[in-house]
């Protein structure tokens, strides 16, 4: 049986890790390739960098985080933030990335979908949606630019037209749960899993152990992702597992 | 010296990573001389069955590799895997034909990819671990089968013909117990 997956997630910026609350007000926490080694330890799954430096000199200090995890860490990597054309593609793969994930690039242009998941394989292709509900419209819509700028795009019609271009995976971030620490936008997450055959990982919300267990109990999703209650200590990997564990969610133990 | 076949797919990098921390050498090359010099070779690969096929082809890589299944430890990962066998769905194509079985595109009702972390059953209990899968299609075969994974349907994970294994997830990204397994297949495999 497969297990669900339990991914930390580092916001990279200049080469140290951040973590924001709902998008606003970074604040740094550590050495990314420590952190990497101590959540693989714990029994990360998979790790997820996002790389949110906005000058080539960041860009290139994450080359370096991706090549130095990849020597000494052997589970799954993925790498977001920045990513905008195959060149850029290119270089974190070589680095040592398994997969990438797109978001404002692959709004912009979606062709790039398309050209990528034909290039690299669909499974390497993973698209990053941040997705906030519109009360007045009574539907989602999709962010770019971590979460700045609103498209008119909706997000339950992109993840269809994501699917049918080649994307393997789905990240997709509630910003009205992200930060809150309340649990996962099950709403959300329900409607998109069962939208697409593709695997959707859950982000934004995760406050306790008991909110995975929630998630995967509630929704299909595949995995689950979250930052700040991990770096900040509040639950650890291994906390969130047993307890998945107990409520029968099988988990995979290191 | 272990060889890893380079024909321009998949990411060799992490592979190569995998067998330095394992403390072997490793040359990454498609170079005659240099698949012939090696010890082993590996094949590995991510991506598209029928781009695979023709950049081996383009590479004049097929008959070479032929030759080296006859005489050498050869090791199929993932795409790589796939390529061994008789012919896939994915572009129409015949494969390597080292091995008797087809591939064919996963119809399950769970979502495909099949991705994620999925237990091996097996006769061999040093391989009933969790390991991390990616992949859209699977093989096809009733033969030289050494572990499977459940995913709504039996899914081939492990194969061993003689001197040929094929291992469908990615040992490289398996954690600790992906690198035992991948050691394993480089010090004879699986059948005892």
């Amino acid at each position: 049986m497969i297990k669900k997956r339990i991914i930390p997630c580092l916001d990279v910026k200049d080469g140290v890790v951040v973590k924001g609350i709902q998008f606003k007000g970074l604040r740094e926490i550590g050495d990314p390739v420590d952190l990497a080694k101590r959540y693989n330890l714990l029994g990360a799954d998979e790790l997820v960098f996002l790389d949110i430096s906005a000058t080539q000199t960041g860009n290139a200090l994450m080359l370096d985080v991706i090549r130095q995890t990849a020597r000494e860490l052997f589970i799954p990597m993925t790498i977001g933030g920045g990513l905008k054309s195959i060149e850029d593609i290119s270089a974190v793969l070589n680095a040592g990335a398994d997969k990438v994930s797109l978001n404002s690039a692959a709004l912009k242009n979606p062709d790039l979908i398309n050209e990528t998941s034909e290039k690299f394989g669909t499974q390497c292709i993973c698209i990053a949606i941040d997705a906030k509900w519109e009360e007045s419209e009574q539907d989602w819509f999709c962010y770019t630019h971590g979460g700045k700028e609103r498209t008119d795009i909706r997000t339950l019609d992109w993840i269809k037209e994501v699917e049918e271009r080649g994307a393997g995976e789905l990240l997709v971030t509630s910003m009205d749960y992200d930060g809150m620490q309340n649990g996962f936008d099950h709403t959300l997450l329900s409607k998109i899993q069962k939208e697409v055959s593709i695997p959707v990982i859950a982000s934004g919300g995760a406050g306790s152990a008991e909110d995975f267990v929630s998630l995967f109990l509630e929704t299909d999703v595949s995995a689950g992702l979250a930052a700040s209650i991990f770096h900040d200590e509040d639950v650890t990997i291994q906390e969130v597992k047993d307890l998945c564990d107990t409520k029968g969610v099988p988990m995979r133990h290191v | 010296m272990i060889a890893i076949v380079d024909y321009g797919l998949g990411n060799i990098a992490n592979l190569s990573n995998a067998l330095h921390f394992l403390g072997y050498e490793v040359r990454v090359t498609n170079k005659v001389s240099e698949l012939e010099a090696a010890d082993q070779i590996i094949l590995p690969g991510v991506g598209h069955f029928k781009d695979a096929m023709n950049r081996l082809n383009d590479l004049n890589l097929v008959p070479e590799l032929i030759k080296l299944k006859e005489s050498k430890p050869f090791i199929g990962i993932c795409l790589g895997m796939q390529l061994l066998f008789e012919h896939s769905e994915e572009g129409d194509v015949d494969g390597l034909n080292f091995l008797p079985g087809q591939v064919k595109k996963m119809t399950c009702q769970l979502p495909v990819p099949h991705l994620g972390w999925n237990k091996l059953n097996a006769s061999l209990p040093s391989l009933e671990e969790d390991v991390y899968f990616i992949h859209s299609y699977k093989v096809h075969t009733d033969e030289n089968v050494v572990a499977k994974a459940n995913y709504e349907e039996d899914v081939v994970a492990i194969v061993q013909k003689d001197n040929i294994i094929g291992i469908q997830f990615h040992p490289e990204k398996s954690g600790d117990k992906g690198l035992q397994i991948l050691n394993q297949a480089l010090k004879g495999g699986f059948n005892q």
